[in-house]
């Protein structure tokens, strides 16, 4: 199945650098519905009131983490519960992988990346396109 | 020898000297039919002295000025890092939305200059990456600023008449070699022109 490219897109990061570069980059992939949440608290917000299909977000954010947020989404009863979550971040130890991972992460980059890392992570969560 | 090394030498020594003392008054106490107080009030003055001496060199270590100076003033200078490497970023991005722009109309190798600024894009993540390590930085610099405090406070209240010493400018230019200033410290470059058009008039 094709991917929808009106899909609305959820980035969040407390670097507004780090924001402008992901929605330039989704923007050049083929995405046009690019929200922004600078962190966790927020992204949740946000979630609970449009309905998503992607959410890519930082980890290491104030008040609320991104892993947090990951954490609250998996463990809601909403919709929104299977978003496809990408977490893209600086924090690259093995044991931040894994705990992504058993929290509900479907897939995982570290910082910093380029263009066509992201359109691959992307691609193996919601297809090809 | 490094002046914190000779510190430390000093320290060591002045403390098996007390040591010493302290042992020969209590020997001789003990002895107390054979000893003149004479003796025993001159070897005291010795320990007076010793301990004077350090309570000197601790002054002057200026303990405060790491946490009432030192520090505080390196995370703020490290904060600007952070504020004005976004906004480099920024103007960067600036630049590269231009050319993206510029680029989408000129039709032929657009494609290629827009594939180019993308990699400007990427490498612009730099300020995301060096700003998290900064702050790190700044976590560490601010619980070892706390335990400087715990220090002087103990320090305060075992030895009050310690005080630091005004720091004193020498004949050098030292104190003008500060660097960039923070933009509270700094004045501008109209305040620059305006002062030097004064010495003119």
């Amino acid at each position: 199945m094709a991917v929808d490219m009106n899909m609305n897109v959820l980035i969040v990061d407390d670097y507004t650098t780090m924001l402008r570069i992901i929605q330039n980059l989704l923007k050049q992939l083929g995405f046009k519905n690019i929200d922004e949440a600078t962190d966790g608290s927020m992204a949740l917000e946000k979630i609970q009131q449009k309905n998503y299909g992607l959410v890519i977000s930082d980890w290491n954010m104030e008040p609320m983490t991104g892993y947090e947020l990951l954490q609250k989404i998996r463990g809601s009863s909403e919709s929104y519960k299977n978003v496809p979550f990408i977490m893209v971040t600086a924090e690259s130890k093995t044991e931040n992988v894994v705990a992504a991972k058993k929290a509900g992460v479907n897939n995982y980059i570290v910082k910093p990346f380029n263009a066509e890392t992201l359109k691959t992570k992307i691609s193996s969560v919601i297809g090809d396109f | 020898m490094s002046e914190m090394a000779e510190e430390k030498t000093n320290y060591l020594g002045n403390k098996e000297k007390v040591a010493r003392i302290i042992n020969s008054v209590l020997e001789k106490v003990g002895k107390a039919e054979e000893v003149s107080r004479e003796t025993i009030y001159k070897e005291l003055l010795d320990v007076q002295a010793i301990i004077d001496e350090m309570r000197r060199q601790v002054g002057s270590l200026k303990a405060s000025d790491i946490n009432g100076k030192h520090i505080p003033g390196a995370t703020d200078e490290l904060d600007a890092v952070v504020v004005a490497t976004a906004e480099a970023s920024g103007s960067i991005m600036d630049a590269c939305d231009a050319i993206q722009e510029k680029a989408a109309e000129s039709g032929e190798n657009g494609d290629a200059i827009i594939a180019e600024v993308m990699k400007i894009y990427e490498a612009c993540s730099f300020q995301d990456i060096t700003g998290q390590r900064i702050t790190n930085v700044i976590k560490t610099l601010k619980q070892i600023e706390d335990k400087v405090d715990n220090l002087v406070a103990t320090m305060s209240e075992r030895m009050p008449n310690m005080e630091d010493d005004d720091e004193e400018h020498g004949d050098g230019e030292d104190h003008l070699l500060n660097g960039p200033q923070l933009p509270d410290n700094a004045i501008s470059q109209d305040e620059i022109d305006k002062l030097l058009a004064e010495f003119d008039d």
